[in-house]
């Protein structure tokens, strides 16, 4: 496979989980997740006003690790 | 100590501070000016950008708005950290690889054309001052409540800072100056947080106490603040309001917008690598996370503390904080069923909505408020959403030195946005449109003066803005967000990921993003305000969230017309090639 469509590959993954925790858990299905509950939170309301958030910052950290492995495949020289 | 006096030291002290740094840090070349020479460590540039983020509309009003507005205000929420994640993958590494000065450069150069240059050199300063205006007004309040200097000279004192570190120091200095402003704003956001946290609900972590047991009872503090919001006839504080498409649109918009803002796209353009302008947008969403996520605990400890404390209280007895923010006029209370009580319930207090103040004094010493109540119902309080973040520590009676440490976090938070947005104009003014179109046999250093003397421009008329507030500004945001959506991010992305789009394709997306959004917005806020309302809205969406919808209009017509045009030449596939590769 080559760089660039590992690359896709990648961004295609991490932006369906993007949409699925925000999107999908915080707007769409967000009322009926609120029939569970984690501690005092409703849990359609923690994904859209906490859950949806801690994801986000996963979610990058995982692409960088990512990405940073593919470069390393390819070899890449990354400089400026 | 009183808090005024320990408010002027904590100003005093992180306003040298920032002075401090910048005469350590003045800017040599134009590359120091535009990009800090790229020299930026990928952790340092993560916090510069969520102090240049994170503005007083987050530090000041964001927490008192989901306040009011309950699980409607996750959009602000998700929208303004979720559009990190398009940021991180979509466009900073490709920016960065790319490796000019600008944004309207990379689309100036990817488009081989000046016109869509100049687009978006327009694009970016309409939605770079509209923003501003925001943060000057910011800036007066914090001035006229806590140190009682008059607002004008607040903003006045404001620009002289900001003026000082970015003239002097352009990208170089805003960048190390945005460093110490975030920890600053951090601290200044987190202290009362989590005295207020323990306080309410026996927990230090405000994101855990905000789901936790209301202290001294089995309760959870959500539950609590559902059941007040219904005995007092205002909705579900879990529930929303707003319906599912349009809660939908305006995130959408939100995160969109955000990854499209100049001002946060040109900071990964400073760091060392590739790789890092990736990390770099991990460390600014963590840091952006700190705050993001403790202000709607945040919200939720103010509303049951500020029902808890002026309900049904006699007025006379009414707290100290309540009769200062009135003597402000951002509180304002008619005695409907002339108890002498203050009642807080749903509804708008007074006809007109904003108080007009007489200047005479009522039967229990309150300021008198010439509207005519509106007798719809018995809410007899009006409250300004943009207090409660500022108010809270009074609120809950938290020591005289966290008051002050709150006020030196507001103006950390207005000043470093202000400066990044200052940038971005000097910058697309002097680089954009003097050396890249008018006058490009200018030298380096005739350009760098340009660039200061446009930055001291923007200041002045930043400041003009927060002096004579133009009554439009909390229209205006979501216009910032709606254009960034429809105009700058999908040419962007576009450029990066799809090479057969032509200069016809990307001017006809812009312009048409801009003419459908603007079009939009400017029916439902400015001409027919009236109409405003979900069931003449299309497809039930609210003007905030239709910048989401003017992106797709964007993305048809560009490519559409590209299909119409010859391809774009060789050297346009090539450099796309090129910010591809690793």
């Amino acid at each position: 496979m080559s760089y660039w469509k590992a690359n896709l590959l990648i961004l295609s993954i991490i932006l369906s989980i993007w949409f699925l925790v925000s999107f999908g858990f915080g707007i769409i299905w967000s009322e009926s997740l609120d029939a569970l509950s984690i501690g005092g939170f409703k849990l359609g309301f923690w994904f859209a006003q906490q859950g949806s958030i801690y994801v986000f910052v996963v979610l990058i950290f995982v692409y960088v690790n990512l990405m940073n492995r593919l470069d390393k495949k390819f070899n890449s020289k990354d400089k400026d | 100590m009183n808090a005024q006096l320990l408010t002027f030291i904590f100003v005093g002290i992180s306003f040298s501070l920032y002075i401090g740094i910048a005469i350590w840090s003045r800017a040599k070349s134009t590359s120091d000016f535009y990009i800090a020479d790229k020299g930026v460590n990928p952790i340092a540039n993560g916090m510069a950008t969520a102090a240049d983020w994170m503005s007083a509309a987050s530090f000041i009003s964001m927490a008192g708005i989901i306040s009011f507005l309950g699980k409607d205000g996750s959009v602000y929420l998700m929208g303004w950290t979720g559009g990190y994640v398009l940021l991180a993958l979509l466009l900073a590494p490709y920016l960065r690889k790319f490796g000019q000065y600008t944004v309207p450069d990379f689309i100036g150069t990817r488009y081989y054309s000046d016109a869509a240059r100049l687009v978006a050199v327009l694009c970016l300063i309409f939605i770079s001052f509209t923003y501003i205006a925001g943060q000057m007004r910011g800036v007066g309040i914090v001035f006229s409540r806590f140190l009682e200097v008059d607002i004008d000279l607040g903003v006045v004192i404001g620009m002289a800072i900001v003026f000082f570190y970015a003239v002097l120091g352009g990208m170089k200095g805003i960048t190390y100056t945005q460093v110490a402003q975030y920890c600053v704003l951090i601290f200044a956001y987190l202290v009362p947080a989590i005295f207020i946290s323990i306080l309410i609900t026996n927990n230090p972590i405000p994101q855990l106490g905000f789901g936790g047991q209301v202290s001294g009872s089995s309760v959870y503090l959500l539950d609590k603040l559902d059941q007040l919001n219904i005995e007092l006839g205002f909705n579900e504080y879990t529930s929303n309001t707003k319906s599912n498409i349009d809660v939908f649109f305006i995130t959408a918009a939100l995160m969109f917008g955000t990854a499209g803002l100049p001002h946060v796209i040109v900071r990964f353009f400073t760091v060392p690598k590739v790789s890092d302008a990736r990390k770099s947008a991990g460390y600014a969403l963590i840091f952006i996370a700190l705050l993001y996520t403790t202000a709607p605990a945040v919200s939720a400890f103010a509303r049951v503390n500020f029902i808890e404390s002026v309900q049904e209280v006699e007025y006379e007895d009414a707290p100290g904080w309540f009769k200062n923010w009135e003597q402000i006029g951002l509180i304002a209370w008619k005695d409907k069923n002339e108890d002498g009580k203050i009642n807080y319930s749903a509804g708008e207090a007074l006809e007109g909505v904003k108080p007009k103040f007489s200047n005479s004094i009522g039967v229990y010493g309150e300021r008198e408020v010439t509207n005519e109540p509106n007798l719809q119902n018995s809410n007899e309080i009006y409250i300004d959403r943009d207090i409660m973040v500022l108010a809270n520590p009074e609120i809950a009676k938290l020591p005289n030195w966290v008051i002050a440490l709150v006020a030196a976090g507001a103006l950390a938070a207005a000043l470093s946005t202000a400066a990044g947005l200052l940038l971005v104009i000097s910058a697309s003014i002097s680089h954009d449109l003097m050396k890249k179109t008018l006058m490009p046999n200018i030298t380096e250093k005739q350009e760098l003066l340009f660039a200061r003397i446009a930055a001291a421009v923007a200041i002045i008329v930043a400041g003009l803005f927060g002096i004579y507030p133009p009554g439009f500004v909390a229209q205006v945001v979501a216009f910032a967000f709606g254009l960034a959506a429809s105009t700058i991010f999908p040419v962007l992305f576009l450029g990066i990921f799809y090479k057969r789009l032509n200069k016809e394709g990307a001017i006809a997306g812009m312009l048409s993003g801009l003419i459908v959004t603007s079009g939009y917005i400017i029916f439902f806020k400015f001409i027919n305000p009236e109409l405003n309302s979900s069931e003449n809205w299309l497809f039930g969406i609210s003007p905030e969230g239709f910048g989401f919808f003017g992106m797709f209009i964007n993305f048809g017509v560009a490519l559409f017309v590209s299909f119409i045009f010859k391809a774009p030449p060789k050297k346009v596939y090539e450099l796309i090639d090129e910010i591809r590769k690793p």
